[in-house]
């Protein structure tokens, strides 16, 4: 096995505090309050115009706070090839903006030739291990650095996969040394909709290699069958269970940057820095146990 | 047991086709709902105002067919929807609302300069430091953010009453306006200009001459060229000043 070409730990510029999602609506309370937020998040596709005010607002934005860069359009989880184009948009957008960090999800958004806009499930197997650790090690050479790869909410169930997710995105990260992005959220989703533990699944993700952390809010539907179904709708504050499974992640880890997501049915923006200031409490009431051990 | 690729390309024919099965499992309905539901939003957030003009029922099932039939190639969103206006134009249910095409024209021009890259606006003074003779001959190159959008109905005011922008009169849909929408800063300003207006700045938008879009505007009635052009740099619509390719410019009126 060659070495990855982005070795080390999972490490990241971004603070150890919680984030936000940018929304350009939000722009006006963000300017005047200059919010003690850790950092603010923004998806890369909605800064690929030639210029005018959302490339004026990220400016602004990134001497003020540091910037995570989030992709939702590379389909690094793709069958065809990464599209050269969209990698170069990328690059150009890293190049300008120096964020402290790059993510994007374990999924696939476009087939031949039409983008879907949905972060869309593949198979894990060992065939879909080399196609997505082909296109993480394409996608960190164009873009000169280490990416983090999310993992998804998922809805549906394939016959054909033969590997669990955490020991698919664990070999992924060991083949190309890319870091994890961990979002509690779509591990509640997917153990709801997929019938297994959320807690169990949380420990034995490999936290070493995690460098970023996404909450959201998720809608609650009836699904075939008459059973839950969860859809992870970004729209409202995190659930209670998404609450208390964080809680006991950053137990055990430590302090990460922590992104609250909300891009549908967005609030006003003190409602966003409420829940990043639920998380910074649960992070700090994590941290304090450690300080008395240590002193 | 299918191939990766098989159960890809068979999740992919379904998304945008009820008539195609996709996988086994109900729960893929949620992915056909994602992708249509959050494409039509994508679409109704270009076009706001032709949204609002139709209704939101009208509009999910028409952005629902247009998404069906020209469905993103690019992941850059903000930039996808340019065939739009053409198609709801031709879209016979929408045939009731014969001014729909232009207003999503205009939606289109707004969200082209909204992302058009940046120029620095000229001031007059740079006009003024050219010899007399010489005018005719330049060109003005107009701000990558300046669009024209030219309607047999009041487009502008139009816009203006759905987007709220209220003029306080009600559009006269008789009369004809070409909306002038541009970006010097970093607001985006449309407004209708006259028809004397119209023609100098599309004939400078199609690279012609200084001289050869004055005639072009002087075949219009009211058409005052020094007012013009000093309307033209204070709206910060000149980016630069160009002399090369002189020759001989017909103008276009031919």
């Amino acid at each position: 096995m060659k070495a990855p070409a982005f070795p080390g730990p999972a490490d990241t510029a971004l603070p150890r505090r919680a984030g936000v999602g940018f929304k350009p609506r939000h722009w006006p309370a963000i300017d005047r309050g200059d919010p003690d937020v850790g950092f603010f998040e923004v998806h890369a596709e909605n800064y690929m115009g030639a210029g005018g005010p959302p490339h004026r607002m990220l400016e602004s934005l990134r001497s003020r706070w540091p910037l995570s860069l989030h992709g939702v359009g590379l389909s690094i989880g793709g069958e065809g090839r990464l599209d050269s184009e969209h990698l170069m948009r990328l690059r150009q957008l890293i190049d300008r903006y120096q964020p402290a960090g790059f993510s994007e999800h374990l999924a696939w958004s476009s087939h031949g030739g039409i983008f879907y806009n949905d972060l869309l499930p593949l198979p894990y197997n060992a065939g879909t291990l080399s196609r997505v650790a082909a296109h993480i090690d394409q996608a960190q050479t164009a873009l000169g650095r280490r990416l983090l790869l999310e993992n998804p909410s998922a809805y549906i169930a394939f016959a054909e996969a033969t590997m669990g997710e955490i020991e698919f995105l664990t070999d992924i990260a060991e083949r190309t040394g890319c870091g994890l992005l961990l979002d509690v959220n779509n591990v509640y989703v997917s153990a709801v909709n997929q019938g297994f533990d959320a807690a169990a699944y949380l420990d034995a993700f490999p936290l070493h290699l995690v460098g970023k952390i996404h909450l959201a809010g998720h809608a609650t539907e009836t699904g075939p069958e008459g059973r839950r179904l969860l859809i992870d709708a970004h729209d409202r504050p995190m659930d209670d269970a998404v609450r208390a499974l964080y809680a006991r992640l950053v137990a055990r880890t430590g302090p990460l940057p922590t992104l609250i997501e909300w891009d549908n049915a967005v609030p006003a923006f003190h409602m966003l820095l409420a829940e990043a200031e639920a998380a910074d409490r649960i992070m700090r009431t994590a941290e304090a146990p450690r300080h008395a051990v240590a002193g | 047991m299918p191939s990766p690729a098989e159960t890809e390309a068979a999740m992919a024919a379904a998304l945008l086709d009820p008539a195609e099965p996709g996988p086994a499992d109900a729960r893929f309905a949620v992915h056909r709902n994602n992708v249509l539901v959050g494409l039509v939003d994508a679409l109704g957030e270009t076009f706001p105002a032709v949204r609002a003009l139709v209704g939101e029922e009208f509009f999910r099932a028409a952005g629902a067919a247009f998404v069906r039939a020209h469905p993103p190639e690019s992941p850059v969103l903000i930039l996808w929807g340019g065939a739009f206006p053409d198609w709801i134009a031709a879209f016979p249910p929408a045939a009731g609302v014969p001014y729909l095409g232009d207003v999503a024209r205009l939606e289109w021009a707004w969200t082209e300069a909204y992302n058009a890259a940046e120029a620095t606006p000229l001031a007059a003074p740079a006009l003024a430091a050219v010899p007399g003779e010489r005018l005719p001959d330049m060109r003005l190159v107009l701000h990558p953010a300046v669009r024209l959008v030219a309607s047999r109905f009041p487009v502008a005011s139009l816009w203006a009453d759905v987007t709220g922008r209220e003029t306080g009169l009600r559009p006269e849909l008789a009369q004809a306006e070409t909306a002038l929408v541009s970006r010097p800063y970093d607001v985006v300003s449309v407004r209708a200009i006259p028809t004397a207006s119209a023609a100098f700045l599309s004939a400078l938008a199609g690279g012609h001459t200084l001289g050869a879009a004055a005639a072009a505007g002087t075949a219009e009635p009211g058409f005052d060229l020094a007012a013009e052009i000093t309307a033209l740099f204070q709206a910060g619509l000149v980016a630069a000043l160009a002399t090369e390719t002189p020759g001989v410019d017909h103008g276009p009126l031919g």
